[in-house]
């Protein structure tokens, strides 16, 4: 029965969000409010040598400046631990404020805490505070000749070889050896970073717009060292987060400490500028790659490596080599991943980690090779097609790459396209195409759900995930209303909240498949229990479920899936690493697609729109067509500032990033973005629940690459160095 | 302190605010208006939008003080068709920028409907200008979307000014003023 | 932000009366004054709010000018018939700066006080010479990408963010200015100084002087005008160059032109070497790039803007190139 499930129905938040009528982080009134400022490091590395707060406590309605002097005592940032998986949430290794040492040019140094947030902005203004500077190392070009190999962990493997690459790439008859550099990169989601925080008998509640509300609770159980049942995590609207509000940041922390020290409910929305200074983003990268190819195309040798960076402090590897281990079915493979490690802020998930940049790099090598081959791109692509894993042989669960390429071919009127570069003149325009595969693994997560089936015809679903714009309270209302056989607007979604069942953190385009699969369960132990009652109820049988309820003289019925207890948790989690692991061994799973786009290039100035875009997906079954659509297009347009203007600078003498604003960073506006059309192949995966793969990743991949392509097309320059700014063109 | 009287959403408002508070703060921390966003608080991102007599402004860069005796529309005193065009062509994903989205629309619907022309208006002289695809992404480029509902946006105000131009409406900023 | 005494002047004299406190500004639009004052590059103890000063009205001058009263919305200007029709390139330098709810908010005096959008200017941390005398340039060295090619020196390279005044510059504008000590006028290619070695000063202006109009004289070939500029993206960002002219040609020589540029200079800048190549010079595109290049000869690039000279030779030519073909130039 699927009457909603793959229909483009509108959003249940709709309204809410079109009247402002959807409250956020830093939106909920408390009586007493006070209000917190930053104070940030302009080091690098130091230790704190003077601190006077003596002008910012004189400031009228300042109500505590705190520092490390006189900060309540913070337990220190957990180790690690693949047995408590909140444990990687940390933002950073700092512990804020119990320190005198600094690491990253940025840092919270002293929270000021007043009845106003212009008397805390103030304040914070006049805190003054004196280092002595220690040796830093802050400038990823000139350490990335050092990088050492990434260790492989249970999730990511820093490297892996089949065959001898290089000397297959020494032998081939026609080789490219290419050098790829992207610059670091910000999410900028629209709504700063904000707590609102509140301390009652020990108990904290806390509203933060969090991607992960679980693990924001339990870091902080851990950092404050009270029992987690004693937090309370709400986020309900998260105003975009990208990955950047998957970790524990300092301002979640500090807004935390500050109403514990104060006793008064705090509020802290960070300014935009203090986004940039204390939440981690995307690793600049340097990437390698190298393929061979005998005439008739087919590739010989592959070779992708890449540089990256983390902080001392914090921060993890990104997959950049991911990719180039499951598109090409080359004879010899080879991936690399390399890290070195800065005395910068910790680096972060930003969307599709890894895949992102790393498609840029194999995707316009690609190209070239197909340049240098005298071969078509997609027929390229087509002839090294894999049949299983190239690595190791493993099976896809799902591949339809090649469909996504046909389909757009055609609808994109490939065919007619003259390859040869600066052949399409449109006035002062140079016109050029491109294409570019997308790809991005797919995950699930464990989920925790309870529905709840009323007499009156209604339907609670109840499971702690968030909304970040992905549109899940819709999606999972329609999954629930095709299970259950009700209007979808009888379907009540409960998320956002540590006290419902616990989700899974937004991450991985993994939430909606991971909570379906859980409710799809429940909505089946639920009819199942419905249907028992209906057998001993007279009357009842070939009634719905509502009816049945009511013949039964029964208010509501409830199904669960997963446990919260201590022991329910963990074999939740046991259940969760066997089926990863089972399924790992028997499957390659991934979302893939084709970005196929036209650019324009100012012959005179190089100035670059994007003029077209087409992307094909195979993302499995699409449960909702105008949300799965929407994001799919988000992606792209992210894709698009990353290509074409994206780049955060950070000062190579003092690693001090010196764009911290939304005028200075560039992202894509209103103009920068033409009509994106949207296809998926809608063909579900068999492996996946209901068949579902997630659509919040894949579509930022291949992205860069497809421009990078078409403005080779257009100008006949290939550009290596992201982002493609006019200058590069000149 | 200052005492600034604002006429907000049809509703005469009164506060007492120090110099310094932005009209996004008074509205935001004063009088519980929070459906005007804060996203950069220096101008670069419009989720602040707000209507000051009828014309778009960014509330973060007003002091409270200057706008004294102005009529001030924020979205909580919008009821206009564009909203629902917003949610049938899914004009948003996470909703911070929407408020500023919708209000900024609204303004920039009457500045074209006033004839003032774009950045990419050819032919300044001309009497009417088409309010085309092109034009609408230029005169809301105000307003940054990190979600990348750029498409959405531009169809709800493309179907917001075909049902206008149909209806020979007016702009409606306030509920039961037209 | 610092707490300020605020101040309404409900006419001129009442304001300049006002601006004889210590630590006093005038209060425009708010678009940048605000935003430096919530970054604390500017803290002034008292704020004048000019915006109730009646001087808000465009008026016909004898002879076909303007005068343009420093109040006037800058979305008020760009949308005027007369601006439209006599100067367009000076509608679309306007329309091409910020967004629309900015250009509602910005006058045009304030719009001529504009300060740098430099890194290092805004950031407290780092050393510039404008913000704080004597502190370096942490430009030179660092990210400078956006600085200035001509006009520069060695304590600031920094570039005006304005494109108004590029149109303003082009124009022959004259800025009108009032102080309890009378009513002078500076044309606007005067009005904003080099930084020499004293960066901290960026304009004419008394500190108790007040903007109370610009003066647009009547000027035939900016009728055949255009405004182009480039920057990073296709819309609200700062230019890297930007390129006002005004051509008439007749029999395929240059009998008139106006030349001035943006996102170069360290002020709003007049191609004044430029033009003289061109007056007289047959309309042609070698013409165009012979004087594009005699204005950038003596540019000097920082270790990360040199495509600034190359792109603002290229923005003249095709800027030009374009009002001879569809300006209606010849």
């Amino acid at each position: 029965m699927t009457t909603y499930v793959g229909e483009a129905v509108d959003r249940v938040d709709g309204t809410a969000k079109t009247t402002g009528g959807a409250r956020f982080s830093a939106e909920y009134p408390y009586p007493d409010l006070a209000h917190a400022a930053l104070v940030h490091a302009t080091v690098a590395r130091g230790r704190i040598t003077r601190l006077d707060t003596t002008a910012a406590e004189a400031v009228p309605g300042v109500i505590a400046v705190l520092t490390h002097r006189n900060a309540p005592p913070l337990k220190p940032a957990p180790r690690v631990t693949p047995l408590n998986l909140a444990t990687l949430a940390s933002g950073t290794s700092v512990n804020y404020l119990n320190t005198d040492e600094v690491h990253w040019n940025g840092q919270p140094v002293a929270v000021v805490v007043a009845e106003s947030p212009e008397a805390a902005q103030e304040a914070a203004h006049l805190v003054e505070v004196a280092y002595a500077h220690l040796p830093a190392t802050v400038d990823f070009a000139a350490a990335e000749p050092d990088a050492k190999p990434q260790k492989s962990n249970l999730i990511m493997s820093g490297g892996a070889v089949k065959g001898d690459p290089e000397a297959a790439l020494a032998a081939a008859p026609v080789a490219l050896d290419l050098r790829y550099t992207t610059p670091p990169h910000h999410h900028n989601a629209i709504e700063p970073h904000a707590t609102t925080a509140h301390w009652a008998d020990g108990r904290l509640t806390l509203h933060d717009g969090a991607q992960n509300i679980y693990w924001t609770r339990d870091h902080l159980a851990m950092r404050f060292g009270i029992p987690k049942d004693d937090i309370r995590v709400l986020s309900p609207f998260v105003g975009g987060a990208f990955g950047g509000k998957t970790m524990v940041w300092p301002g979640t922390i500090l807004a935390a400490m500050a109403a514990k020290a104060t006793g008064r409910p705090v509020r802290l929305m960070l300014t935009r500028e203090g986004v940039y200074r204390t939440v981690g983003g995307r690793t600049p990268s340097t990437q390698r790659v190298a393929v061979g190819a005998d005439e008739s195309g087919r590739m010989t040798a592959l070779i992708h490596t890449s540089v990256t960076l983390t902080g001392r402090v914090g921060g993890g590897p990104e997959q950049v080599t991911s990719q180039t281990r499951h598109l090409y079915d080359a004879a010899a493979i080879r991936v690399q991943q390399n890290l070195v490690e800065l005395d910068v802020l910790s680096n972060t998930v930003m969307r599709a980690p890894g895949e992102s940049i790393g498609t840029f790099a194999l995707e316009a090598t690609v190209d070239e090779l197909a340049y240098r081959l005298g071969v078509d791109p997609i027929e390229l692509r087509a002839r090294n097609e894999p049949a299983r894993n190239p690595m190791d042989g493993k099976a896809f669960a799902h591949r339809k790459l090649r469909e996504c390429f046909e389909q757009g071919a055609k609808e994109f009127g490939w065919a007619g396209r003259n390859p040869e570069p600066r052949s399409t003149r449109d006035g002062r325009w140079l016109v050029g195409t491109g294409v570019a595969a997308a790809y991005h693994p797919s995950w699930q997560f464990p989920a925790n759900v309870t529905v709840r089936l009323s007499a009156d015809g209604t339907a609670l679903v109840r499971c702690g995930f968030h909304e970040m714009g992905m549109g899940g309270a819709t999606a999972q209302a329609q999954i629930a209303a095709d299970a259950l056989g009700l209007p979808v607007e009888a379907v009540t979604v409960e998320y956002g909240d540590t006290r419902l069942p616990t989700g899974p953190g937004a991450g991985g385009s993994a939430q909606t498949a991971s909570v379906a699969a859980a409710l799809v369960a429940a909505c089946e132990k639920l009819t199942r229990l419905a249907r028992a009652l209906a057998r001993r109820t007279p009357g009842a049988a070939g009634a719905s479920y509502p009816e049945i309820l009511r013949l039964a003289g029964r208010d509501s019925i409830e199904a669960r899936v997963g446990s919260d207890t201590r022991l329910g948790t963990a074999v939740g989690q046991l259940r969760f690493a066997g089926k990863l692991m089972s399924d790992r061994r028997r499957w390659v799973k991934a979302a893939c697609g084709a970005q196929f786009c036209e650019v324009r290039v100012d012959a005179d100035t190089g100035e670059v729109r994007v003029t077209r875009w087409l992307g094909v997906f195979d993302v499995g079954r699409v449960i909702n067509a105008k949300t799965a659509a929407s994001q799919l297009r988000g992606g792209i347009v992210m894709g698009i500032g990353m290509a074409l203007a994206e780049e955060t600078l950070v000062d190579p003498r003092t690693g001090r990033i010196m764009n911290a604003s939304l005028s200075e960073y560039h992202v894509p506006v209103h103009a920068d973005v033409p009509a994106i059309e949207i296809r998926y192949l809608d063909d579900p995966d068999p492996t996946m629940p209901l068949g579902l793969i997630g659509v919040g990743e894949v579509s930022i991949t291949g992205v860069a690459g497809a421009i990078a392509n078409a403005v080779f097309h257009a100008t006949g320059r290939r550009i290596r160095d992201l982002p493609i700014t006019l200058d590069k063109l000149l | 302190m200052a005492d600034v009287h604002l006429r907000i959403n049809g509703v005469d408002r009164r506060l007492e605010v120090e110099p310094r508070v932005s009209l996004l703060d008074a509205l935001r921390e004063r009088l519980g208006l929070t459906g005007t966003k804060k996203g950069c608080d220096q101008g670069a991102c419009g989720a602040c939008t707000v209507l000051a007599d009828g014309e778009r402004v960014l509330s973060c860069l007003a002091l409270a003080v200057q706008y004294e005796g102005r009529e001030i529309t924020t979205i909580e005193g919008v009821a206009d068709p564009i909203q629902r065009a917003f949610v049938r062509h899914d004009g948003f994903q996470c909703g911070y920028c929407t408020s500023g989205q919708i209000c900024s629309a609204l303004g920039m619907l009457a500045e074209h409907a006033a004839g003032a022309p774009s950045a990419v208006t050819e032919g300044l002289a001309a009497a009417e200008i088409e309010l085309t695809e092109a034009e609408i992404r230029e005169r809301m480029s105000g307003n940054l979307c990190r979600c990348g509902a750029y498409n959405g946006i531009v169809a709800a105000i493309q179907e917001t000014q075909e049902t206008r131009v149909a209806e020979r409406d007016v702009p409606t900023l306030v509920e039961g003023r037209r | 932000m610092k707490d300020f005494a605020y101040l309404s002047a409900p006419d001129v004299p009442t304001a300049l009366q006002a601006i004889a406190r210590p630590g006093a500004r005038f209060l425009g639009g708010g678009t940048n004054l605000v935003d430096l004052m919530r970054q604390n590059i500017e803290r002034p103890d008292t704020v004048i709010d000019i915006t109730r000063l009646p001087l808000d009205r465009v008026e016909e001058l004898p002879g076909g000018g303007l005068r343009v009263g420093a109040l006037v919305r800058n979305s008020h200007l760009a949308a005027h018939r007369a601006v439209r029709e006599r100067y367009p390139m000076l509608a679309q330098a306007i329309l091409a700066g910020a967004s629309g709810q900015l250009r509602n908010m910005a006058t045009v005096g304030g719009n001529l006080l504009q300060r740098t959008r430099c890194a290092y200017f805004t950031d407290l941390s780092a050393g510039c010479n404008k913000r704080q005398p004597g502190s370096g340039c942490d430009a030179v060295g660092g990210f400078n990408r956006n600085a200035a090619v001509l006009g520069a020196s060695a304590s600031c390279v920094a570039t005006h963010p304005s494109d108004m005044c590029v149109a303003l510059a082009a124009l022959d504008a004259v800025v009108e200015l009032e102080s309890v000590r009378g009513v002078r006028r500076v044309p606007l290619t005067g009005f904003h100084r080099l930084p020499g070695d004293t960066p901290q000063v960026e304009t004419e202006i008394a500190a108790d002087e007040l903007i109370t109009a610009v003066e647009l004289p009547a000027l035939p070939v900016a009728a055949a005008s255009r405004y182009r500029k480039i920057r990073d993206r296709a819309s609200y960002a700062f230019a890297l160059v930007s390129v006002a002219a005004a051509m008439h040609a007749r029999d395929g020589v240059i009998t008139d032109i106006r030349l001035a540029l943006g996102g170069v200079a360290t002020r709003p800048w007049r191609a004044h070497q430029a033009e003289r190549e061109l007056l007289g010079a047959p309309a042609t595109e070698e013409s165009f790039r012979r004087a594009a290049e005699a204005e950038l000869a003596a540019a000097v690039p920082q270790s990360q803007n040199g495509f600034k000279i190359e792109l603002a030779q290229r923005a003249i030519t095709a800027t030009l190139r374009q009002l001879l073909t569809e300006g209606g130039a010849a």
